[in-house]
């Protein structure tokens, strides 16, 4: 439906028609999105064949437990970030781009929502580059001529990962003659891997890596993030790489199975230590940066190691903190990003030393993002303390007090960060710049809480989250939601 | 598994290896953007390669063609060369807005042009 949108849009050539259309298509998709999840715990596994050719030989749509989470996940932000965003997007780009800014973005959320459904590997690559391709565009929106550089950077990283992706997909094909997961999946299991398979995996892990942008292979992130318009990075910081994460988790456990990757090779280990190296060092990193956007985003390199570290240790609640991480860092991650476009349009700028006593000018604002900040620390009765939870159970489970240890640690790098900008905000005399800066405008604040008050909710009250979250991770791993 | 039997593999892997080189040690960023695209056609030859039979035609029903290529690839394949297109066309695009905002196309230039540049706030 965005993709039919989005010709739509650039067809009507308004910026406020735009901003209709996408806001209308978000939350119609985060509608469709809450109905299959819906559907799919009632009846369990859905498909659909595209254009009625039966699978394995059509493109078949597969949505498990795993996939309707995501795709809420997608229709979530994306129908708070795109209806609240105008303003923002007002503010950022020309007027007469704005059309075609909008037409980028239903592109995109097309794109990440077919990344989500298909059960296709090849479909999945298009999905992929429908996703990316609209992204460098949105990135290159940016008001700032680093945007242009930004994107050229992230569109070179993003294509060696994407072709990364084909050929895993194309070795795979050559050795099963079928392009269906499920169809993949089941003429894999002969026994004893070929060298074909694990350079498959090997391509595939790389290329996915890339996009998902774990460390050391997130070199795109910061810059890309920093220097597009405030909408985008929310949108794109709060999905594109989640997305990318599921796409990790879809390739890991249904196509390859858990027992070739964790067992006969040290996948686990290696993600182990880049995962906690993401956590310690990305977020080492945020501690120093002056740009509270680029903070944000060495922050989201870090809370990326959660994700992978819960993936590596390969049990239930491992899993179900990484699944549950991508709805609750995206969450979180969108909120603070929305609130961080309306200080930068309010007091028109985002440096932290130019920001001292923005506090009593922006209480608001500020409040939401120390709010979303402890949810980055993991503070009980925010949704960072669920993953948190989950990742320290995982961590006991696998009977290491260690890989328990270690995500409560990171947190006090967390700490370190999120109080720099509360320092510079709420105990800082006021800076001479912000004397006649006030409360932004009204939609991206409230856009922003909302997803806090999420965040808190499923902070406070994490039964419908967990739950899903771990029916997604029974389903990859057993294959069947328990 | 004879050198010359494999000579598509061969090729794939030297242009995929050489347009993955001038990616990374070019700077200037049309002769990046080449590489890619070398990078990516490798790729398509990875698929179309083992697709085709010698002496192979078009999966026709008739009397006559009894051995056919595979055809599936070559769906695939014209497929990955649109997006190709459409990301090299995207990424040409990049490079000429760069060329307008900074005078140069040369990476090196471009950071040296940042880095001197005054820190301008906001996003």
């Amino acid at each position: 439906m965005p993709l039919v949108a989005a010709p739509l849009v650039v067809l009507l050539r308004s910026g406020r028609a735009g901003w209709l259309i996408a806001a209308g298509v978000s939350v119609a998709s985060l509608a469709g999105a809450l109905a299959l999840a819906a559907r799919v715990r009632a009846e369990g596994v859905l498909s659909y064949a595209l254009g009625s050719w039966q699978p394995p030989y059509g493109i078949e749509y597969r949505i498990d437990a795993v996939n309707a989470f995501v795709l809420v996940l997608v229709g979530l932000v994306a129908a708070v970030v795109v209806p609240f965003g105008r303003p923002a997007v007002a503010a950022e780009v020309a007027a007469e781009r704005r059309y075609l800014f909008y037409a980028m973005l239903c592109l995109a959320l097309a794109g990440l929502n077919g990344i989500a459904i298909t059960g296709d590997a090849f479909n999945l690559f298009v999905f992929l580059e429908i996703s990316s391709l609209s992204s460098y565009v949105l990135i290159a929106l940016g008001r700032d001529r680093r945007a242009l550089v930004a994107s050229f950077q992230y569109l070179i990283m993003g294509t060696i990962g994407a072709t990364f992706i084909v050929i895993g997909v194309g070795l795979l094909y050559l050795q099963t003659g079928t392009l269906n997961m499920a169809d993949i999946a089941a003429r894999l299991e002969a026994p004893g891997a070929a060298r074909a398979t694990l350079a498959a995996l090997a391509f595939l892990t790389v290329g996915i890596c890339l996009k998902l942008a774990l460390f050391p292979l997130h070199m795109w992130l910061p810059n890309a993030y920093t220097y597009a318009p405030s909408v985008v990075t929310a949108f794109l910081a709060a999905t594109a790489t989640k997305v990318s994460v599921y796409v990790l988790l879809r390739f890991w456990f249904t196509i390859f199975g858990a027992n070739l990757v964790f067992e006969r090779l040290p996948m686990p280990d290696i993600f182990l230590a880049l995962s906690v190296l993401a956590m310690f060092v990305a977020s080492g990193i945020a501690v120093y940066q002056r740009n509270l956007k680029r903070m944000l985003a060495y922050s989201s390199v870090g809370q990326i190691g959660y994700m992978t570290l819960g993936i590596s240790l390969d049990n239930v609640p491992g899993l179900t903190g990484s699944v549950v991480h991508l709805f609750n860092h995206g969450v979180t991650k969108g909120a603070m990003f929305l609130f961080a476009g309306a200080i930068a349009m309010a007091a028109g700028t985002v440096d932290l030393d130019r920001l001292g006593g923005l506090a009593k000018r922006m209480p608001l604002t500020c409040a939401g993002l120390v709010i979303g900040g402890f949810s980055l620390i993991g503070v009980p009765a925010t949704a960072g303390f669920v993953t948190k939870w989950y990742l320290v159970l995982a961590g006991l489970e696998k009977g290491s007090l260690l890989l328990a240890a270690l995500p409560a640690a990171s947190s006090l790098v967390a700490i370190a960060y999120v109080w720099r900008f509360v320092e510079a905000a709420y105990m800082r005399e006021a800076h001479p710049d912000l004397a006649g800066v006030k409360e932004g405008f009204a939609a991206p604040l409230v856009g922003g809480w909302i997803l806090i008050a999420i965040c808190l909710y499923v902070g406070i009250d994490s039964t419908w989250t967990v739950e899903a979250a771990r029916r997604a991770a029974a389903q990859l791993l057993f294959g069947a939601p328990q | 598994m004879s050198l010359p039997g494999h000579f598509t593999y061969w090729i794939t892997v030297f242009l995929m290896v050489a347009g993955l080189y001038i990616v990374i040690a070019r700077g200037n960023l049309v002769k990046k953007l080449v590489g890619l695209s070398v990078f990516q056609t490798s790729v398509y030859l990875l698929y179309i390669g083992p697709g085709k039979l010698i002496g192979g035609t078009a999966p026709i029903i008739a009397p006559g063609y009894s051995v056919y290529s595979n055809p599936l690839p070559h769906v695939l394949i014209l497929t990955a060369i649109v997006v190709g297109v459409a990301t090299l066309a995207l990424g040409l695009a990049i490079v000429v807005r760069i060329r307008e905002a900074y005078g140069t196309i040369e990476e090196d230039e471009i950071l040296r042009a940042d880095a001197h540049a005054p820190q301008r706030g906001g996003a």
